[in-house]
């Protein structure tokens, strides 16, 4: 079994891998009735003696003892970590996880990629591989941090640069929460084209978010628990944006329930991983199946079902109703619809009391209204995990490389290019050390040169297919 | 002789432990349809053949498990033991952490090399506790990266450690809509390594098993697990104990060596395809009867037609008429032209089966003497429950289409260089690409042109 580590940087990453560490608590508490550590609690968590006081050895077999998650907390400002220290979830980490600072990264990149990183190197490197050393075979870093920042943007890239650096055999998955048009930061834009050149270069599959997104399936739940049509009460523990029925009884916060998504993200995303199944799917699976070329690894992501009904006596309809869902522009992470657009591949992560030949049942079904690449018309992966998240009997989460992020990233360019015609706030980039005009000049081609990929692609879509002719062999 | 089997990968375990569950549950399930002295001898020859006594009088299968993540394993190794009527060797298991990413390379040229000696040291422990070593079946499948990477290395390697001894593998062809993206590129990078090692391929598609557990078995919401089990079926009832000519006195000694002899006379022709009939769900064998006349129509046609179960057979499909001249052109479409066949009739009666129809020397190309082409085992003793049960091992053109088509996929994205960085990344370069997709066109001209 493997390990895996998460790195959260900034208020955005620190707030969302907190509702995650709790998620997981939550889940691996459903399951694991005696208490006994696991090779499922190791992929995230170690066992800790902590009877000594502080901290102890390692426990690999054997009754939980303290549960200790294998994280490190990065931010530049002191009151997102306090408060996780505070809250119920302080014995989780373990002080030596924790980079923080005062002052902030004052939504500047540059501050926070080329100060801080500088600045941080070594302590960085440092705990990392003690948080490596702990680890039997790490397989996976996990980056959770948002794009439009000055600490997740720019200490969140630095350091992933530092994980292909120091340990390029394990792979980077990085989920990055992207900045909506009427971001409150001006200099979101900025930020976020210098953090996809880093993205670009250095990750080995990105999972965009959006808040947009996330805000409206929010509000569909929200609908639907109140609108209280007869008969249809939802249970509550499975709604993919709570965290009742977690051990811990925490007071749910405004982003919250947005967060709560992402984090079910995530431990779908490594249920396969974890847990039996008749059809494994490990990390390394994920990019290997879904990377066709190397800078293409943006994966668009949707979650279903969003809750599940208490009615128990739910038809088998349900089931493909889910996997249609999983394809509609509602139900996607980021504000896009793949379904006009071109499919690279996709997967598909089914988990709980779904048969093999449900899914292909779905597959066919579905497969006529989707448009894929011309090399790879049946580019599916699939994979069974037998056990459900908590509170839902099956669910599913839909990986696709999609040219739909097109869109987004257009966006990105052109809110971009707004600021930058006028040179607007540059100056404060301009002054750290180690930043020049060219580092912008770098990341916008960069950008454009993706955005390019894209467009190759999309023009292939719905033209003629001119299959390739074959070897010829002398008989 | 006895039987060694390597079970590679997710696949490779599971069915491997399907098969020993299926070949137990035969021998001790019913007395078989036969005299006592018969079933005895029967029950004999098939543990010799598949599993070691042991002083607690539970059978251990001679069986070596490998896989890079050790999920499946343990749950193989648990899920026999709980059986109670058989298990594996505690000792003869490998696997590591991480697992091969559905990456051929990796598989291949990394976790290979790396664990070449521990696991050619299970499997020369296993072969030394056989008194007469029969040979190697290796499970696998094609798509993913284990099974397929590491099974083709370690092919590889027991031809090198065994130069004389009888190699099938049986390898698993994945749904032709995807359970990997990269699985046709896996596919062809097997199928070319194992094509140079391997003495035969004995194919199932998962495709043809799932009809046959949709239409035949009328299993409503269908598992791996009920695919597997009409694999293991399926194989059972060509490994499991017969006699070889007609009036043989013994149980076969050498089931490979007799298999390869009689399917397998050309290097250049070695895929063979397994038919079984009949398949239905056990609830209904109490109200069905067979007769062996109509079980050899049926399988003979299946055979000319290429159909892949019982139903659904075209009866319009015919032989070409002999003496025609050229074959290319009068042979009339979807004819499939067999190299050789073997056929092995189980349960009551077979005495009276007549296989004459199998003989028709315009089933079979031209350069080898229909009766040697054609061959036929037979036992009294029922199969599972099964009163009479007639299995069909081809080397014919029944995987052609199938193989074009995947040659045909892979070759497709080939051309667009996808996903080529990935298998560059372990050792794997394009030149690698391109001797296979040439070995497996060589391959598909050959059986073309039957």
């Amino acid at each position: 079994m493997t390990q895996s580590v998460v790195v959260q940087v900034g208020q955005c990453g620190n707030q969302v891998g907190c509702r995650f560490w709790e998620l997981a608590l939550r889940e691996h508490a459903a399951i694991n009735k005696k208490g006994i550590y696991d090779e499922a609690l190791s992929s995230f968590f170690r066992n800790v003696d902590t009877r000594g006081g502080g901290d102890g050895a390692d426990i690999y077999r054997g009754k939980i003892c303290s549960l200790k998650a294998r994280a490190l907390l990065i931010d530049m400002e002191e009151g997102v970590v306090n408060e996780i220290l505070q809250g119920p979830l302080r014995d989780v980490f373990d002080s030596k996880q924790l980079i923080t600072d005062v002052s902030g990264s004052g939504n500047n990149w540059a501050v926070g990629h080329k100060l801080y990183g500088c600045q941080y190197q070594e302590n960085i490197v440092e705990k990392l591989r003690k948080t490596a050393e702990h680890c039997d075979c790490l397989q996976c870093f996990f980056i959770i941090h948002s794009m439009g920042g000055g600490t997740g943007s720019g200490l969140g890239t630095f350091v992933l640069k530092l994980l292909e650096d120091e340990f390029p055999e394990v792979y980077r998955f990085v989920t990055s929460v992207y900045p909506s048009g009427e971001d409150d930061v001006i200099t979101s834009p900025y930020n976020s084209v210098l953090a996809m050149k880093e993205l670009n270069e250095h990750a080995d599959c990105v999972l965009p978010i959006e808040n947009e997104s996330l805000f409206a399936i929010v509000n569909k739940i929200h609908q639907m628990s109140n609108c209280g049509k007869l008969g249809s009460t939802v249970k509550h523990n499975s709604v993919v944006t709570s965290s009742r029925g977690s051990a811990i009884a925490a007071q749910e916060k405004p982003f919250d329930a947005m967060n709560n998504i992402v984090a079910n993200l995530l431990l779908n995303l490594t249920s396969s991983a974890r847990f039996d199944g008749s059809l494994n799917m490990d990390l390394n699976e994920i990019s290997m199946n879904l990377v066709p070329f190397p800078r293409l690894h943006y994966l668009v992501s949707s979650l279903t079902p969003l809750y599940t009904l208490a009615d128990v006596n739910v038809p088998s309809r349900r089931l493909d109703q889910m996997f249609s869902d999983a394809f509609s522009r509602d139900h996607q992470l980021i504000q896009a619809d793949p379904k006009h657009s071109l499919y690279l591949a996709c997967a598909l992560l089914v988990r709980g009391n779904v048969q093999v030949s449900d899914l292909r049942r779905n597959i066919q079904r579905l497969k006529p209204c989707l448009h894929f690449v011309s090399w790879n018309q049946e580019g599916w992966k699939t994979s069974l995990c037998s056990v459900p998240p908590v509170g839902h009997s099956h669910s599913l989460l839909a990986l696709a490389n999609n040219t739909c992020v097109k869109p987004t990233f257009m966006e990105l360019r052109d809110r971009f290019m707004k600021l930058y015609r006028k040179k607007a706030h540059l100056h404060h980039y301009l002054h750290i050390d180690g930043m020049e005009q060219s580092c912008f000049a770098e990341a916008i081609a960069s950008l454009s040169d993706l955005i390019e990929e894209y467009n190759e692609l999309d023009a292939t879509k719905g033209g003629p297919r001119t299959d390739p002719s074959r070897l010829k062999i002398a008989v | 002789m006895s039987i060694v089997t390597v079970q590679l990968g997710q696949c490779g375990n599971q069915i491997g432990r399907e098969v020993f569950n299926s070949i137990c549950s035969d021998i001790h399930g019913t007395h078989g349809l036969c005299s006592k002295k018969e079933n005895e001898s029967y029950r004999a020859a098939c543990k010799e053949r598949f599993f070691c006594e042991e002083e607690s009088g539970v059978p251990v299968a001679r069986a070596v498990l490998v896989d890079m993540e050790p999920k499946v394993i343990s749950q193989t190794l648990a899920m026999a033991a709980r059986s109670g009527c058989w298990r594996y060797n505690d000792g003869s298991h490998f696997c590591q952490k991480q697992g091969s990413g559905n990456n051929w390379a990796n598989g291949y040229s990394v976790h290979g090399p790396r664990h070449k000696e521990v696991i050619m040291n299970l499997v020369q422990k296993e072969a030394e506790k056989c008194d007469r070593l029969g040979g190697f079946f290796t499970m696998m499948s094609m798509a993913g990266g284990t099974g397929s990477g590491l099974g083709a290395f370690v092919t590889q390697c027991l031809r090198d450690a065994f130069p004389t001894s009888f190699i099938l593998n049986h390898v698993i062809w994945p749904y032709g809509t995807g359970e990997v993206i990269v699985q046709n590129y896996n596919s062809v990078l097997t199928l070319s390594h194992l094509y140079r090692s391997s003495d035969a391929l004995l194919v199932h598609e998962n495709d043809v098993i799932h009809k046959i557990c949709a239409q035949l078995m009328n299993i409503k919401q269908i598992s791996f697990r009920d695919v597997n089990q009409v694999i293991a079926h399926q194989l059972g009832s060509v490994f499991q104990p017969s006699y070889p000519a007609e009036c043989g006195s013994h149980y076969s000694r050498n089931p490979l060596g007799d298999l390869m002899e009689t399917l397998v006379p050309h290097p250049e022709f070695k895929m063979l395809g397994l038919r079984n009939i009949p398949q239905m769900p056990e609830n209904s064998l109490a109200y069905s009867t067979f007769s062996w006349p109509g079980l050899i129509k049926h399988l003979r046609q299946m055979l000319i037609a290429n159909a892949k179960m019982e139903e659904g057979i075209d009866w319009q499909v015919r032989p070409p008429t002999l003496g025609s001249c050229s074959h290319s052109t009068t042979k009339p479409l979807h004819f499939n032209t067999s190299i050789a066949n073997l056929v092995i009739l189980r349960g009551k009666d077979t005495h009276s089966a007549d296989l004459g129809s199998f003989q028709d020397p315009s089933l079979y190309t031209s350069w080898l003497n229909p009766q040697d082409a054609f061959n036929a085992w037979k036992t009294p003793r029922a199969f599972n429950k099964y009163e009479k049960s007639a299995s069909l091992v081809s080397n014919s053109q029944f995987l052609l289409k199938h193989l074009d088509s995947v040659v045909g996929k892979a070759w497709n994205m080939f051309a667009s260089k996808a996903y080529i960085h990935q298998y560059m990344k372990f050792g794997i370069e394009e030149e690698d690409f391109l001797d296979s997709f040439t070995a497996l066109e060589q391959v598909i001209s050959s059986y073309t042109s039957l």
